[in-house]
């Protein structure tokens, strides 16, 4: 990122041509917009600047959060563009210039392991659509066919005449020429760039100290706000005893926030907080207050039995075969709520006045933030901008959500033309996320006389994330991402063919407000499956291997990265003693992972030694990447197979902090060996398809080390040691 | 007004004296690479070195802290990024989001000044950061990368 923060010698200004500008964040893209009648001087085109001494900005629309796609969406532009790597940096254009330029960069959204895999060709084709101009200037200055011509590291050669010169000394004048068409894109095979484990660009200032997160950023003049909603969901603010607080130091205001919301402004924000922890609060708790754990697994699991659901895959007669089966399997599994736990907590700063209003904060959808800010500006869209910081953890929780934003502009109303940063406390967080949704499941085998599958059937009851959050996106009525990894095609297609299968949704929405959590639905899903079809193949005293290599005939590419991973781990030949291994596979985000995990169960304590990975994402960008994705997306998982669950009494969520809300450390995190067999052809997610393995491998693992099938999470409900 | 020296300079704080020296830092002295996490010294995102010792700054207040104590935060590790470290990390990219990263590293820090070639089981009982992304297998690295450095 070249954005530099550099507030206290500038003066602050809002409402002028370039208000972006005036605050203090040189962004140096907002400068087109001053030229905007004039086109954008400054770029080749909407993706690539190239300055006089050589320095090439790569505009990045999507949210850098720790998955690196920053450094991989710069990657394939870099690739077309012929530049030399080591002069890229990086740039966010803001949304608002994004919509003002007819979304030249399309879409912001940032979750679903999208980043690349959505984005990818048009912006390689940005890459080489500036490549292209770059080399028709050189072509023109010196009075030769472009097609004699070629670029390579920012130079650019004619050879029959030996000329050449660098797209630094020609980018002026291909800043002015058309943006070609008709440009074609690499093969594959040509990638120099791509699929290179070239470092990450955004290292260096994590490392010092000098990344400015959104919980960092200090404005002229800025006060700080602390918030606390109502702790039931969907309870009221009634009323709060301003007084109480008023004359404590620092204390600006005490500030209505919704209808649900009450925030400290002060001049710190650990003056905001140690007041608004002295602040006499009374909620209307309203209609959900007496609702607990319990009630909610009631209410769910009355769906495992319910005659209404909907139908996410079928084929055959499942029930018709169940009943012939010569016997059948069944068991029931269930899944918590869990809290995303982004490690910096949500926080926006804004700025209002009557006739404009900006935002910085962190955002896994750059668009989305700016709609949720105008809106609660009351402002159109192109008066308000929006200027993303990285994240300090996104997961899911700062795409379709900006609550934060909506309240941060709230607070800012109140305090016309003065910068308000609000931040949420953990607790805040830990007790007002979009939780992981919650649901169980009842899985029915049949099993012939082989001990062959003759019928698989799958009742999953619980919460419907889209009902929550977006229900436009239910197809008449059913959540169809409440299946993946059972879909019978796509990106989250069912890895096996059983000859009768049939799963299906019984939709039970608790008051709990659901999100889009870092493997979504795959994760549990892919426990109940994987798991599953465990519990298979040794009530058929089958090899868990074979009994789902043989379901695989139709799915190549998961019996691909099964065996990988098996033969990687030794899978059939003894492991070291006390070592116990377990399976996993599926597709998940356009990626077909697996996992094999070793584990050791000692007085009940159990240690995961090592889990073996295999991804085919299709292509691989930049393989050290994957595998930095693979583990955290492992240290995710297991963290949530381990500990993560978050109960609820009285309406509220329980847990506050890391301390009732634990999560992996160190001590506990097991080699990882990963696997990346890109087979070519499609584009697959990396960030959360190997999540969903992770959990089902180890639990697989640890049924063989001691007999105890762990159907409902965390592990920490269960004690090994009485196995 | 209270005294405190932070990176080697002695600095004036106007601030309460149960303000955490957390929000000193990030808030009176603009020195933002310590980070709030958790508020109650359970993540580890805070950590900064209180006379060469790893302290989360979240819960230690500015009553405290006397003029003699020697602070050091992230900002005050090196010049320049140079610490051994910190080279590592950039060498290995350990770090994902990287909001916890800087706690990492002065806890790690703080490790190695007491413990120069720490073994995995020191380093399994000595960092105890929180970190979502996942970064625990380059940590690891990263610090056994910096102790051969050093060494």
């Amino acid at each position: 990122m070249t954005m530099t923060i550099d507030v206290t010698r500038r003066g602050f200004m809002i409402g002028s041509a370039t208000a972006g500008l005036a605050l203090g964040f040189q962004v140096p893209f907002l400068t087109g917009r001053a030229h905007a009648q004039a086109g954008y001087p400054e770029e080749i085109n909407a993706w690539v600047v190239v300055r006089p001494d050589e320095q090439v900005i790569i505009r990045i629309a999507r949210s850098e959060m720790g998955q690196g796609s920053l450094t991989g969406l710069a990657q394939l532009v870099a690739e077309e563009l012929e530049c030399d790597w080591a002069n890229v940096t990086t740039e966010y254009p803001t949304p608002a210039t994004n919509l003002e330029r007819g979304r030249v960069w399309q879409s912001y959204s940032t979750g679903g392991s999208r980043g690349i895999r959505e984005s990818h060709e048009y912006v390689r084709m940005g890459g080489a659509t500036a490549r292209e101009m770059l080399i028709l200037a050189a072509a023109r200055e010196w009075g030769v066919p472009p097609g004699q011509c070629r670029a390579s590291k920012g130079v650019i050669t004619h050879a029959a005449s030996g000329r050449s010169t660098t797209f630094g000394k020609v980018a002026e004048a291909a800043s002015r020429l058309e943006v070609p068409t008709g440009v074609q894109l690499k093969d594959p095979k040509d990638w120099s760039i791509v699929g290179q484990s070239v470092k990450r660009l955004d290292t260096a200032e994590k490392v010092t100290g000098k990344q400015v997160y959104g919980a960092d950023l200090k404005l002229p003049g800025m006060l700080n706000a602390a918030i606390r909603q109502c702790p039931v969901f969907g309870g009221t603010l009634r009323s709060f005893d301003e007084a109480a607080v008023a004359s404590m130091p620092g204390v600006k205001k005490i500030v209505r926030v919704d209808d649900n919301a009450v925030a400290v402004v002060a001049d710190h924000w650990w003056q905001a907080k140690t007041a608004l922890d002295a602040l006499p609060i009374v909620w209307d708790e309203g209609e959900h207050a007496k609702v607990s754990s319990a009630s909610i697994a009631a209410f769910i699991e009355e769906g495992l039995t319910a005659k209404q659901a909907f139908v996410g895959n079928s084929n055959g007669d499942a029930e018709a075969a169940l009943a012939k089966a010569e016997r059948t399997v069944e068991a029931v599994y269930s899944y918590p709520y869990q809290n995303h736990a982004t490690m910096e907590p949500m926080n926006a700063t804004a700025v209002w006045t009557e006739d404009r209003c900006e935002v910085w904060c962190p955002t896994q959808n750059g668009e989305a933030a700016l709609a949720a800010a105008a809106e609660a500006a009351g402002l159109p869209l192109q008066q308000c901008d929006v200027h993303k910081l990285h994240l300090g953890g996104g997961f899911g929780r700062r795409g379709a959500f900006h609550d934060y934003v909506r309240q941060a502009v709230g607070i800012a109303r109140e305090f016309p033309g003065t910068p308000v940063k609000l931040l949420w406390s953990r607790e805040e967080d830990m007790t007002h996320g979009m939780y992981h949704p919650i649901t169980q499941a009842k899985l029915t085998a049949g099993l012939d006389a082989n001990g062959d599958v003759t019928a698989f059937r799958v009742r999953i009851a619980g919460q419907s994330i889209l009902a929550g959050v977006m229900p436009q996106r239910l197809s008449n009525g059913a959540d169809m991402v409440a299946f993946q990894c059972y879909l019978p095609q796509g990106e989250h297609s069912i890895g096996y063919s059983f000859p009768n299968l049939l799963v299906d949704h019984a939709m039970r929405n608790p008051h709990v407000p659901p999100g889009f959590w870092r493997g979504v639905n795959a994760n549990q899903n892919t426990i109940y499956t994987e798991c599953f079809m465990d519990e298979l193949a040794h009530a058929a005293g089958k090899d868990p291997l074979e009994f789902r290599l043989k379901l695989m005939g139709n799915h190549p590419k998961n019996a691909a990265v099964l065996r990988a991973v098996a033969e990687r781990a030794g899978w059939g030949k003894p492991a070291a003693d006390g070592i116990f291994r377990g399976l996993a596979h599926c597709t998940a985000f356009g990626s077909h992972t697996a996992a094999c995990a070793e584990v050791s169960v000692t007085n009940g304590q159990v240690k995961i030694h090592r889990i073996v990975a295999a991804t085919d994402c299709g292509y691989v960008v930049n393989p050290q990447q994957v595998e930095a994705q693979v583990e955290g997306s492992f240290v995710y998982g297991l963290s949530a197979m381990l500990y993560g669950e978050c109960t609820v009494a009285d309406g509220r969520i329980e847990q506050q902090n890391f301390d009732s809300y634990q999560v992996m450390l160190i001590a506990e995190m097991p080699e990882v060996e990963t696997i990346i067999m890109p087979s070519g052809g499609f584009w697959g997610g990396v960030g959360e398809p190997t999540i969903a393995v992770a959990a089902p491998a180890v639990l697989n693992a640890i049924f063989a080390a001691t007999g105890k099938r762990i159907r409902d999470l965390p592990l920490t409900k269960h004690d090994l040691g009485a196995a | 007004m209270a005294r405190i020296n932070v990176n080697g300079k002695t600095v004036e704080v106007d601030a309460d004296g149960s303000t955490p020296l957390l929000w000193v830092l990030r808030e009176h002295l603009e020195l933002t690479g310590a980070k709030y996490g958790c508020g109650v010294a359970l993540c580890g995102a805070c950590t900064v070195h209180v006379n060469g010792e790893a302290q989360r700054s979240c819960v230690f207040p500015l009553d405290a802290i006397t003029e003699t104590d020697r602070i050091v935060t992230i900002e005050g590790l090196s010049e320049d990024g140079s610490h051994p470290l910190q080279k590592a990390w950039v060498d290995l990219d350990v770090p994902q989001c990287g909001y916890c990263q800087t706690g990492m590293i002065m806890a790690a820090a703080a490790l190695l000044e007491r413990n120069p070639q720490p073994s995995d089981a020191d380093i399994d009982a000595e960092i105890t950061n929180i970190c979502r992304c996942g970064t625990y297998r380059r940590v690891r690295a990263g610090i056994h990368q910096a102790a051969n450095e050093k060494a």
